[in-house]
């Protein structure tokens, strides 16, 4: 048994390191725990094994799908396991491989990479970084293909971002040394202390928030290849802050501010497509902005709300409409950001009559097709709109 | 004071008691909400008669009605309680001047319910003779989330927390309506804890009955043309279209200009009582009105 509770031991560690792969924060304490819980745990079968480590490496809803998928592929794919397992477990329930979840990649690869390394026996480092022309192809790559490694560095790269978002002064007051206003109940409690013939006055400032971000991501097929990762930029946005609200649009406008706060990419992603009817379809910007100005406009729009336009302007049928609704959009929110992905070629042109129309009503008209302008983009949102990307310097070019 | 409601139908003649002609949907959720002892949770475009619901229901049960009017920095000190400081300080330095050393004894006195100032929800708390009061929270969406979480503790429990006193807990709870006009999702943790309604523009003829308990004097076939009027201009693709407290204003403008009958002209210029957006007002011109208004009156007609 000894023999056995070794190989156990081994075994639990590089289950930790699979899971820690595939993107759930596991420790070395957790592996240490999972073994002590499983030595206290008495396992009897194969389903309180399953619980026992549940308990130990999940700490938050969202993993337990990670976890489940680990679980099921690292006790399949290792056959030598599975007797070990069985020597401690009697019945072992045989299960029915279904098509693959979301997540099943990441963790398959994440066990894979651990397979290989111990075949070839050797501290081989993960180069995470990318270079690049991989860079270049992880812009163009389908999210739902990409590969852990893909994922984590664009989700690390797109979290440098760090988004430190614009903030705002609310009316709400908190202590502040600076502050103008006397905090009387602070006041009368420090001159508690120190006796009443000593007043020491304590201040109360305003306190600061970010604004709500609200994005409206068109989905139609002129934006497929962006699509995706604008989803996981939004993803980590919302990951990061509390109010982001996202709407995707082609021919309709859907909200999937609720999906897309699943913790996990796939998840929030897949809840996305789940979501939506029309994707890579045409584009009906003028009808879709029209719903969100009746709709949501005045229920997501309160409190400073920081308006992030994702398309191509590239609109069919633009007349007058397009232009009335994009002035009714800036009129209800404090800023209306443009982000292009057409920008990225030298020498655009404000000749679609989409773009002529929406132009002279947004408050900033940027590119946004890497990683290099999305990071500009947070940059840019913490400060003052920037003068290069004043929108009417295009309408001029082209007049 | 008045006892509860017993059924729905005593919901809905309770509410006709006070001219307000609820629909049945509204009747159950409030009649589920007093039977359960659950906050009533209102939400739906302005001037549908949210707040006027709890007003209704303070005076037909005779019980004192607490509002807490929300708004964008709204604290604790401006919603629960206040210590009053100017009197702390005297009591502070009377205590000092009488040679009272003890602090812990100064700080006991005067942190007690003497010097305590009470805000609405701790005023909902307390016992009153005439039955436990209606707690109106009104357009809570104007507030930010952290006093939304706070009100979590004030309406699962119905208790609040004053650090230096203790815990304050209703003997009674008090009769919660939450209101909020949707300029901001309410978080679920919220709402889970209430009974929730969409208040939405009334039917035809609910509308009519409305318009005739709240403006008694105004002309029968003008009542039916403004209600007939006003139901047309909703289904309209409008930025804002005209609530019931729109209605009331409108019709009683009109009687006030001794008007019998609508025509277009006076429609015209009145139309900035209905609709709030120059957007709005700028697509009805004259002829439109006309238009709308022929087929209203046609409708009429067709009913007679």
């Amino acid at each position: 048994m000894t023999e056995n509770h070794g190989r156990l031991a081994d075994n639990i560690l590089y289950f930790a390191r699979a899971l820690r792969a595939a993107g759930m924060p596991v420790g070395p304490g957790a592996a240490l725990d999972a073994l002590e819980a499983l030595c206290v745990a008495r396992i009897g079968n194969r389903e309180d094994f399953y619980w026992t480590l549940h308990a130990v490496f999940v700490k938050r809803h969202e993993h337990s799908v990670l976890f489940d998928q680990a679980f099921r592929i690292f006790f399949r794919k290792r056959g030598y396991i599975e007797k070990l397992i069985a020597a401690m477990l009697p019945d072992t329930p045989g299960y029915e491989p279904k098509s693959p979840p979301p997540g099943a990649q990441r963790i398959q690869e994440a066990l894979f990479s651990d397979l290989n390394e111990r075949a070839r026996n050797s501290e081989v480092e993960f180069d995470a970084r990318l270079t690049v022309s991989d860079r270049e192809i992880l812009r163009k790559k389908d999210f739902a293909q990409m590969s852990a490694a893909e994922i984590d560095e664009t989700k690390k790269a797109i979290a440098e971002l760090a988004l430190p978002l614009d903030e705002l002064r609310t009316r709400r007051l908190r202590s502040s040394r600076r502050g103008h206003l006397i905090d009387l109940r602070r006041t009368l409690r420090a001159s508690m202390k120190a006796g009443a013939a000593v007043i020491d006055l304590r201040y109360l400032g305003p306190s600061m928030k970010e604004p709500p971000v609200v994005a409206l991501l068109d989905i139609s097929g002129s934006m497929s290849q962006y699509t995706r990762l604008f989803l996981n930029f939004l993803h980590a946005v919302t990951d990061s802050r509390k109010r982001v609200i996202t709407f995707l649009f082609g021919t309709r406008l859907t909200n999937v501010t609720r999906a897309i706060r699943a913790r996990d990419p796939d998840e929030a992603l897949a809840a996305c497509s789940a979501h939506v009817v029309d994707w890579s379809g045409g584009t009906r910007i003028a009808t879709s902005l029209h719903t969100f100005n009746k709709q949501w406009a005045r229920r997501v729009l309160g409190q400073g709300a920081v308006v992030l336009l994702i398309t191509d302007g590239l609109e069919c049928d633009a007349d007058d409409t397009l232009s009335f609704e994009m002035d009714r959009l800036r009129r209800s929110c404090r800023r209306l950001i443009w982000l292009n992905p057409l920008l990225r070629f030298e020498g655009f042109e404000a000749r679609a009559k989409g773009v002529r129309a929406m132009l002279p009503h947004v408050d900033e008209l940027r590119p946004i097709h890497n990683l290099e302008s999305m990071t500009a983009l947070v940059r840019a949102l913490s400060g003052a709109p920037a003068k290069s990307y004043d929108p009417r310097a295009l309408l001029r070019q082209v007049a | 004071m008045s006892p509860l409601p017993t059924s729905i139908d005593a919901t809905l003649g309770l509410l006709a008691k006070a001219d307000y002609i609820a629909d049945r949907s509204l009747a159950t959720v409030l009649y589920l909400a007093l039977k359960m002892g659950r906050p009533l949770f209102l939400e739906g475009e302005a001037g549908t008669g949210k707040t006027e619901i709890a007003k209704v229901l303070a005076a037909t049960l005779g019980r004192k009605l607490i509002r807490l009017q929300c708004y964008e920095g709204l604290d604790i000190s401006a919603a629960v309680y206040e210590w009053n400081y100017g009197s702390q300080m005297i009591a502070i330095r009377l205590a000092e001047a009488q040679g009272e050393e003890d602090r812990s004894r100064i700080e006991h006195d005067i942190f007690s319910e003497r010097y305590l100032i009470k805000r609405p929800l701790l005023q909902a708390l307390e016992a009153d003779p005439n039955g436990s009061p209606v707690l109106l929270i009104d357009e809570i969406d104007r507030t930010d989330e952290a006093f939304e979480a706070f009100l979590l503790e004030v309406l699962a429990d119905f208790q609040v927390t004053v650090p230096e006193l203790g815990t304050v807990k209703a003997a009674d709870p008090p009769i919660v309506v939450v209101t909020s006009n949707r300029t901001r999702e309410v978080h679920d943790a919220l709402k889970r804890r209430c009974l929730y309604h969409w208040v939405g523009y009334p039917d035809a003829a609910r509308e009519l009955k409305i318009l005739r308990a709240k403006v008694p004097d105004i002309a029968k076939k003008l009542s039916e043309q403004v209600v007939d009027f006003v139901q047309a201009l909703r289904k309209e693709d409008l930025f804002k279209a005209p609530g019931v407290a729109e209605t009331l204003d409108w019709a009683s403008a009109l009687t006030e200009l001794d008007v019998i009958a609508l025509d277009p002209a006076t429609v015209s210029d009145t139309l900035g009582v209905l609709l709030k957006y120059q957007d709005d007002i700028a697509r009805f011109d004259q002829t439109k009105v006309k238009s709308l208004l022929d087929e209203v009156k046609s409708g009429l007609r067709a009913a007679e």
